[in-house]
């Protein structure tokens, strides 16, 4: 029951593990990613994505500018230009 | 013949140069590693971006796709950016660009084509505007920063996007080296934009994949990031390439100093031995004279 999560920037691999749930700022709004979650491919608009650990634990936040996320059998995939912290 | 001091003197001026060169050499071979796990580290971006495209690519065609990808149907005027190092020092590298950059030119004015240039880092400007003074178009300098990195990568691909949108040119090419190992770095030409579908499996499963906003918005956003990151990998492969083909050269440069300084003591013992041995016969000479 795991999510795998991917936060990829053009210079360096920022994040590859197993999360519960991720909420990504989508062009047309937030969405959040569970596991099985169906194929989807969505722009992102600046703001914060929030990964959850484990359920109801602290998200924890990233700042992301510029990308697209990608939801697909391998799970997610987040290709953004900057991130910050 | 040199006399003694002269010959020390050179000895000497040869052994300060060995010692840069030797230096230069341990600082490239540092750096190098450095380059390359930058250039490893880019790699999933660049490969996840290809994958996307190439899926979205298929499905967007005919008259909705986005000018960045089909071209503005015109073949005439073509762009050839030229992506060279900023620093000297890195053996045949530069000349190496300049001329495969030359070639395509020459090429496809043989072919009835207009071409211009856009140059990227200093090395490239002097050999280009030597034999094409009037199609230099515009020069983007990398040598205020230390390593060109994604945010320069950004600013070039948006300048070569905006002359695209206005209409300065039709066709784009990317001229760069790419790194193989510290000996072998090959010229490329890429073709950048319009952007050349990329290849791949373009079903990417068969699961019905949502968009949002839809496929052609997608895709408008995505073309420029897909230039950008097409600069950003040349970037990172010049710097790959400065530091390797620098390594190659100091090394072949420290070599040549050690010759040279072997060759020129032995010289230098040469010429003490003769003066000595004249300075007995001399002697000699003059003891059987009394």
């Amino acid at each position: 029951m795991a999510l795998h999560f991917e936060l990829v920037t053009p210079e360096r691999q920022v994040r590859s593990e197993d999360v519960h749930m991720v909420v990504v700022p989508g062009a047309e709004g937030e969405f959040g990613v569970l596991e099985g979650h169906a194929p989807f491919m969505s722009t992102i608009r600046d703001g914060v994505v929030q990964v959850y650990k484990t359920e109801g634990a602290q998200p924890e936040e990233i700042q992301v500018r510029g990308g697209f996320a990608e939801v697909g059998d391998a799970g997610l995939t987040v290709l953004a230009e900057h991130v910050e912290g | 013949m040199a006399s003694l001091k002269e010959l020390k003197g050179r000895i000497n001026s040869v052994k300060s140069t060995q010692k840069i060169t030797k230096a230069k050499q341990m600082v490239a071979a540092a750096k190098l590693r450095k380059a390359q796990a930058a250039a490893e580290a880019a790699r999933p971006y660049a490969e996840r971006l290809s994958a996307v495209m190439a899926s979205l690519a298929g499905k967007v065609s005919g008259d909705g796709a986005p000018k960045l990808l089909a071209g503005n149907g015109s073949n005439q005027r073509h762009l050839l950016v030229v992506v060279n190092t900023d620093k000297g020092l890195c053996g045949g590298l530069n000349s190496n660009i300049v001329k495969e950059a030359k070639l395509q030119a020459k090429k496809l004015i043989a072919e009835g084509k207009d071409v211009s240039f856009y140059l990227v880092g200093k090395k490239g400007r002097a050999p280009i505007k030597r034999d094409y003074a009037n199609s230099i178009d515009k020069q983007f300098d990398t040598s205020v920063v230390k390593n060109p990195g994604f945010e320069e990568a950004e600013a070039i691909a948006a300048e070569l996007i905006a002359m695209f949108d206005e209409g300065k040119f039709d066709v784009a090419h990317l001229v760069y080296p790419t790194f193989q190992s510290a000996l072998v770095q090959d010229p490329t030409t890429a073709q950048l934009i319009p952007v050349p579908a990329p290849e791949g499996d373009a079903t990417g499963g068969d699961a019905v994949v949502e968009y949002e906003p839809d496929e052609e918005a997608i895709l408008a956003e995505l073309l420029p990031r897909y230039v950008k990151t097409q600069v950003f990998g040349a970037l990172l492969e010049i710097a790959a390439s400065e530091q390797g083909a620098s390594m190659t050269a100091m090394d072949n440069a420290t070599r040549n100093a050690g010759d040279l300084i072997n060759k020129l003591t032995i010289q230098y013992n040469r010429s003490r031995q003769a003066a000595i041995t004249t300075e007995l016969i001399e002697i000699i000479a003059g003891a059987e004279a009394l």
